[in-house]
């Protein structure tokens, strides 16, 4: 039964899907990285409201929302890989993938209260 | 039956090619980054509450242990970003040769080991 479980955890249950997706979301994911170290490099002197202003600019809140969604998919995808190749034991390794997706998916609305504020 | 074979495999006795040191970085590094997103989650939230807040996350970021946590989280995402290049590169069947496969691991690790350097500078 847990062997059965610990197959449906992958993120797509397709390899070749799990792998386009990770691809896809790694893109998205470099994207908003390399942007937001360029707005903080070249930003001299930031201050709260230009860095706030970033963040309630719609395209921005867009842009981030995509980014944690890549987020959790692309991740999902390198943990469930990394648990699949180190973990033997099926429970723990069921129980390590649930929690990780607990974490990812707590990562993820705690980010959306953080852009809309609580 | 050889009696003598070595039963306990000593992982150290292993000679690890640079493509697998970068490939065990990419693993590590994006492990790292997933425990440590909740540290850059609560950044950004102190940093977004109010413009006294900011300021004060700006303080504790002079702070020598919270800004070496910074330090290893954009060092790991980093290393994982340029590993991950790589990868795509090869991906579009760019240096699938095993020579060319080792010079990129080379140079992917290289690089990893600047910007490590760059965002220590940046941030001390």
């Amino acid at each position: 039964m847990v062997m059965k479980l610990i197959n449906v955890t992958s993120l797509t249950r397709n390899g070749v899907r799990d792998w386009l997706v990770q691809r896809i979301t790694s893109l998205v994911l470099a994207a908003y990285i390399l942007f937001l170290l360029g707005f903080l490099i070249f930003t001299p002197d930031i201050g709260f409201f230009a860095w706030q202003g970033l963040f309630t600019n719609i395209y921005m809140q867009v842009f981030t929302v995509l980014a944690l969604l890549s987020l959790v998919w692309h991740a999902w995808i390198g943990m469930w890989t990394i648990a699949t190749d180190y973990i033997k034991p099926y429970c723990i390794r069921l129980a390590f993938v649930v929690l990780m997706i607990i974490a990812l998916f707590a990562y993820f609305v705690w980010g959306l209260i953080i852009l809309w504020g609580a | 039956m050889n009696k003598q074979r070595p039963i306990n495999i000593y992982l150290l006795s292993y000679k690890y090619p640079v493509t697998a040191i970068i490939s065990i970085v990419h693993r590590f590094s994006g492990a790292l980054v997933f425990l440590l997103i909740p540290f850059l989650l609560w950044l950004l939230s102190q940093s977004l509450s109010s413009p006294e807040q900011f300021i004060e996350l700006q303080s504790a970021l002079m702070g020598p242990i919270t800004k070496f946590v910074l330090w290893i989280t954009l060092s790991a995402l980093l290393c994982h970003l340029v590993a991950g290049v790589r990868h795509l590169l090869m991906d579009l069947g760019w240096g699938e040769t095993l020579p060319a496969a080792k010079k990129s691991s080379w140079a992917a690790l290289i690089i990893c080991a600047i910007l490590i350097l760059l965002t220590g500078i940046w941030l001390w």
